[in-house]
């Protein structure tokens, strides 16, 4: 049976297994037609042009997990930021894990979509936030709203600062021949706080697994929410992330986006501006080889005066890697003063490696700044030699102007723990261990 | 230290040294001078080793090693140092990062235990006093946004911490006002001792009167062909490159 159909008819199962009030029973509802009628895309749809999902749909998932047996913290604590103190939200093949997880709702929700889409204290948040940023006219989030059933669900109040990172871990055992996934994340930051969150996928086997995340991220008024994707999976395992952030006024959200493994990721991140003197940052560090490929589509909707966005995305890539970036920004009428800059940078440091790189603008405002550059080019000949010529050999001089150019993303990591971090999973991807910390 | 013989070098087909024959011993400092396009700051990269240029014939022999099949790294280990014309600016990369890579991989070359960190910094801090240099420079990236004279500065300051053997100043005065040159040439005698040997490459002769050669010689059409003691450079102050052209014409 195809995947689709697949998904189809265990669509009912799924909606009498769990007890849900009706408006979530009626989006999604909803959002199983809108997939019914749309289907996965196909590279005939103009967004997924350079991306081909054909291969990864064809393996035979499970669309519901067996059991595992439970994980050892000590098996998987490397893929933890275990240098710190965080709270922890993790699930093993879809499904909560107690033990390896530290949540809380001392001052702050930090808990499960399953309890907040079934107990009736969460009523009017849900029904204030689930499902109303991301798209429903998006098959894949459609899809992922349909089975929405567990993830993290995060709520900080009025004027709290959430005083530890919060890790979102997702680990794949391999229970199944082939499993896919779909975890729905709602984030809420009200007025004022402030919170970190780092999220991860992790197969823990060659099996293959298919993630269709979906995360909501609202940031209301002078909220600051900075989120670190960390994708370094095992090499069959894929993930479809679609991530949807709703700003408001004075707001500050940063994206930071790793991706150094797994098959095929496609990132569609979402920014919508509602609000005056919004602030939105999107970065992300590609470094991938083999045949892996990565995909970021982002868009960036400036709708109300006086905001600004970053984007800054260098991507390395090696073998026969393929690398997409889409950047969209748009600029509406009344959004003037506008500050948006768009940057993508890549080094291409194979033949047979590809990037396809295409900056979207759509400006209908007239009073704004908008810039943006992408460029495709090779290590500097010159440069090379100027660290060989020091007693730097080949590998490690390369590794050294790689790691270089990918530098200053790195740089507005606001956890250290983590910066070194990403650093040790660059050094190595990159195959080596240059006399200091990256 | 140094022997270089019958060197011919090309690049792109076009022959550019066409036969060099020099000495280097420990303990000397020897001056190429020559007019544009003579071959100078080629001789400079074929001896550290750099790719592009194709070594027809010749050799280049290091304590009788000959190194021409060696690596520019390889070439670095064995204590061959260049200060560039031209130092690459490389964003992304501090001084002190890559002064411990560099340091450390030249180590790991020769078999060493990478050096302990405060070892590192206290050399870092010696080096960097001797060329005058701002401890704030030391986490700038590497020669971004530097001027010509804290470029020129900064590439003795590595010559420093590394300690060649054979250390090639390729123009290191090219664009030194006259405190950066000083300084530069300062760093360049204190580093100079009996074990090792320094070949300055300069068009003028204004480097010469800071740091005094023992020898000087003339390159021109890629070879060498006028060599002397240091009143050779004051010769060529005065009178220009024409009278070095004709006699090597005739």
């Amino acid at each position: 049976m195809e995947l689709k159909e697949k998904l189809l008819s265990s669509f009912l199962a799924f909606e009498n297994q769990v007890d849900v009030e009706a408006y979530v029973h009626d989006v999604r509802t909803e959002a199983i037609k809108h997939f019914e009628n749309h289907g996965f895309p196909s590279k005939k749809d103009e967004a997924w042009k350079y991306t081909s999902l054909n291969k990864i749909l064809k393996e035979d998932y499970s669309v519901f997990a067996k059991d595992a047996e439970a994980l050892e913290y000590k098996d998987v604590k490397k893929y933890f930021i275990h240098d710190i103190d965080s709270y922890k939200i993790v699930f093993v093949d879809g499904k909560y894990s107690s033990h390896l997880s530290e949540t809380t709702h001392d001052g702050m929700d930090v808990c499960l979509m399953s309890a907040a889409l079934t107990k009736p204290k969460y009523h009017v948040l849900i029904k204030n936030y689930f499902n109303q940023v991301a798209a429903k006219d998006e098959s894949l989030a459609s899809l992922n709203t349909a089975f929405s059933r567990e993830g993290a669900f995060i709520h900080i109040p009025k004027s709290k600062l959430a005083q530890k990172p919060i890790q979102i871990i997702h680990f794949y055992t391999g229970n199944e021949a082939a499993l896919m996934l779909q975890p729905r994340n709602l984030i809420i930051a009200d007025e004022n706080s402030h919170v970190q969150i780092i999220e991860r996928h992790q197969s823990l086997t060659s099996n293959a697994v298919l993630t269709n995340s979906v995360t909501e991220i609202f940031a209301n008024k002078r909220a600051i929410v900075d989120y670190y994707k960390v994708q370094n999976d095992e090499q069959n395992a894929s993930l479809i992330d679609n991530t949807y952030i709703n700003q408001k006024q004075q707001s500050n959200v940063s994206v930071h986006t790793f991706s150094f493994g797994g098959k095929l990721t496609r990132n569609n991140l979402n920014f919508y501006q509602n609000g005056e003197r919004i602030d939105s940052t999107l970065k992300g560090v590609t470094i991938i080889g083999d045949k892996q490929h990565v995909d970021h589509n982002t868009l960036v909707h400036h709708i109300e005066p006086n905001c600004e966005s970053h984007q800054d995305y260098k991507g390395i890539f090696g073998d026969s890697a393929t690398g997409v970036f889409n950047g969209k920004v748009v600029v509406e009428k009344e959004a003037q003063k506008t500050n948006a800059f768009q940057a993508n940078n890549n080094l291409l440091v194979n033949d047979k490696a590809t990037i396809n790189t295409k900056p979207q603008l759509e400006i209908f405002a007239d009073d704004v700044k908008c810039s943006h550059g992408c460029t495709i080019g090779q290590l500097d000949e010159s440069a090379l030699f100027y660290l060989r010529s020091r007693g730097i050999p080949e590998k490690e001089a390369r590794a050294l102007l790689m790691y270089a150019f990918a530098n200053n993303v790195l740089e507005s990591v606001k956890i250290p723990e983590l910066k070194k971090r990403i650093n040790g999973l660059i050094a190595d991807k990159l195959g080596v261990n240059i006399g200091f910390d990256l | 230290m140094l022997k270089i013989e019958d060197l011919h070098a090309s690049v792109e087909d076009k022959s550019i040294l066409r036969g060099i024959n020099l000495e280097v011993k420990a303990g000397e400092v020897h001056a190429i001078m020559g007019p544009n396009g003579s071959g100078k700051s080629t001789l400079a990269s074929v001896i550290a080793g750099k790719e592009d240029y194709e070594v027809e014939k010749g050799d280049i022999i290091l304590d009788d090693e000959n190194i021409n099949e060696l690596e520019a790294d390889e070439r670095a280990h064995k204590g061959v140092f260049l200060s560039f014309q031209y130092p690459v600016e490389i964003p992304g990369v501090t001084v002190t990062n890559f002064m411990k890579t560099a340091i450390n991989e030249t180590r790991k070359a020769k078999g060493l235990e990478e050096m302990p960190a405060n070892e590192m910094l206290k050399m870092i801090r010696e080096k960097s006093e001797l060329l005058e240099i701002d401890r704030k420079f030391l986490s700038r990236s590497l020669n971004e946004g530097f001027s010509g004279g804290e470029k020129k500065r900064n590439e003795i300051f590595q010559m420093a911490m590394l300690e060649p053997k054979l250390a090639i100043l390729d123009e290191t005065d090219s664009g030194l006002d006259i405190d950066a040159l000083r300084i530069v040439a300062n760093g360049v005698n204190k580093l100079k001792s009996k074990d090792n040997a320094t070949i300055v490459i300069t068009h003028y002769q204004r480097l010469l009167d800071y740091i005094v050669p023992d020898y000087v010689h003339v390159l021109y059409n890629g070879r060498i062909v006028k060599s002397g003691g240091k009143e050779l450079a004051l010769e060529l102050e005065a009178k220009g490159y024409d009278w070095i052209k004709e006699e090597a014409n005739a």
